[in-house]
């Protein structure tokens, strides 16, 4: 095998500025793809940080009496992501209302009767997603004298259909980097193929297999994969460094978040994935050359 | 026409490009440890029928039988190992410039899968031999064409071949280079290795002593005699 990575590092070298344009090519789409990854992988930090707790204000009807506290209570603590559970009896609302605008407000003493309903606070523990925050909410709309349920649905809703958008793009943009990096890969083998044709017959003169011409072509594919993977990455970091403290503080003044650099389980994707490209690449144009 | 100790058989060999024969209704048997020229003059089909040997060329109709293996029938992967038992030298030397010597002629051994220390330790002694063993770091460029030949000649004999097949070896050096060529290469047929050249050279058929002379003439096999 030494021999074969030998020789591949020294086909490298004779062939630098074919290597080299691959490796950017590569280290571009891969920077395409992996700021992607950056932006959603925030996103979904922002929605956890959000849905953090996973709180849900149950309202309850108006029917609603202390004597039926005791059993919604249960059976609000039975469901089973269901971490704590608060009663907000309609007349703490109102006082809590009026702390939270102006007591003396001219608004309350026109107020014959509390409009507001008795509620339920409920914390929810071991839920990470959006869906699951939903699907808590409806098993709770099926309990009795329940109302209203709100965990802010509907602008959540709106933004996840936003970001659901910004997926697909990304998914789009971030393909078509791929099949160009792709074919360029597979274009670069090719030319470098048939630079060394000659040298290629020879080996076949000699004995040499298809396997043994085709090795040192393969790791070259995945060390221009891996360099080309590595370098996109080094590139979003040096923008990650210069750019995450201003966009955080752009961002601060609506939320607090703090835009955190690719996971080590991404960073580890996106290497493994780059390296296969090369791979890949190689593999498409060999298979033809070597019929 | 069955013997025993025949490495190389041919049953009506033809070899066509179109309609035009390069070679035609070829039959011929050769023995273990022979040494044999093809000659005639140029496109009479002597590399033709060397590249049938070796399969860089298919044959059209007949039958070619090496080491008692069928060429029509075999499969890619038995192609590679069947070139390993030939020691192949060419006019033009074929050796891969940007590769040392040493690189050159280790190529042989790599591809049969052996260990980098035999490989350093073979190399050197057919270098040696070649009385190549000063130029071993050197490229193919920089080598004069007689040393060009020694090292395919080296190259060939690396990988202890059973057969020997030669095309116009002496054809591009001088007299003396193409001696010291020929000298090398008998140095290994002297050791049982059956050696095929194919040639137009008759001074150099003449002064080998117990060759084999096969003549082609426009594909067409004419006759065959042994060198006294």
């Amino acid at each position: 095998m030494n021999r074969f990575v030998r020789r591949a590092l020294v086909d490298i070298r004779l062939n630098k500025f074919l290597n080299l344009i691959t490796i950017i090519t590569i280290a571009l789409s891969i920077l395409v793809v992996s700021t992607f990854m950056l932006f959603f992988q925030n996103i979904s930090n922002m929605v956890e940080t959000w849905n953090h707790g996973g709180r849900v204000m149950v309202y309850l009807d108006n029917n609603f009496t202390m004597d039926m506290l005791s059993e919604t209570n249960t059976k609000l603590k039975s469901l089973k992501n269901t971490k704590q559970v608060f009663f907000i009896s309609k007349d703490i609302a109102l006082s809590n209302l009026k702390k939270d605008i102006n007591s003396d407000s001219i608004f309350f003493e026109t107020l014959s009767e509390n409009p507001l309903p008795d509620a339920f606070d409920v914390r929810m523990g071991g839920v990470s997603k959006f869906e699951d925050v939903a699907l808590f909410a409806e098993e709770i709309k099926k309990i009795p004298m329940v109302s209203e349920v709100e965990y802010g649905q509907s602008w959540l809703d709106k933004f996840l259909s936003v970001y659901n958008l910004f997926k697909i793009v990304g998914y789009a943009i971030s393909g078509l980097f791929f099949m160009i990096a792709l074919f360029i890969t597979a274009n670069t083998v090719r030319l470098a193929f048939f630079s060394r044709k000659e040298e290629i017959n020879i080996m076949h003169l000699v004995g040499a297999t298809d396997r043994f011409i085709k090795t040192p072509f393969y790791l070259e594919g995945l060390i221009q994969g891996a360099i080309g993977g590595i370098a996109g990455l080094i590139i979003l970091l040096i923008s990650y460094l210069s750019l995450s403290s201003s966009a955080s503080d752009a961002v601060s003044s609506y939320m607090f978040v703090d835009i955190q650099f690719l996971s080590f389980k991404y960073i580890l994707i996106i290497i493994s994935g780059s390296t296969f490209l090369g791979w890949f690449g190689c593999y498409i144009s060999l298979k033809q050359l070597l019929k | 026409m069955k013997s025993n100790n025949s490495i190389i058989r041919l049953f009506n060999v033809s070899k066509r490009y179109g309609a035009k024969y390069a070679l035609q209704d070829v039959s011929l048997e050769i023995q273990k440890g022979e040494f044999v020229f093809l000659n005639g003059p140029t496109g009479a089909g002597k590399s033709t029928l060397l590249k049938m040997l070796y399969l860089a060329e298919t044959v059209s109709e007949g039958q070619i039988i090496v080491n008692g293996m069928n060429l029509a029938r075999i499969s890619r992967s038995k192609l590679a190992l069947l070139r390993r038992r030939f020691g192949m030298i060419f006019q033009d030397f074929k050796l891969i410039s940007n590769r040392t010597v040493f690189d050159n002629v280790a190529l042989v051994l790599e591809v049969a899968g052996e260990k980098p220390g035999y490989i350093r330790k073979k190399v050197m002694h057919v270098l040696r031999t070649a009385n190549m063993e000063k130029k071993v770091h050197s490229y193919p460029p920089m080598l004069s064409g007689g040393e060009q030949q020694r090292v395919a000649v080296a190259r060939a004999m690396a990988g202890n071949p059973s057969i020997i097949l030669a095309d116009e070896p002496t054809g591009s050096l001088d007299a003396e280079a193409a001696q010291a060529t020929m000298d090398f290469i008998m140095k290994y047929h002297e050791k049982g290795v059956t050696v095929i050249i194919a040639s137009h050279d008759i001074q150099l058929i003449s002064r080998t002593v117990k060759a084999r002379s096969i003549l082609l003439k426009d594909g067409i096999l004419q006759n065959t005699a042994t060198m006294l």
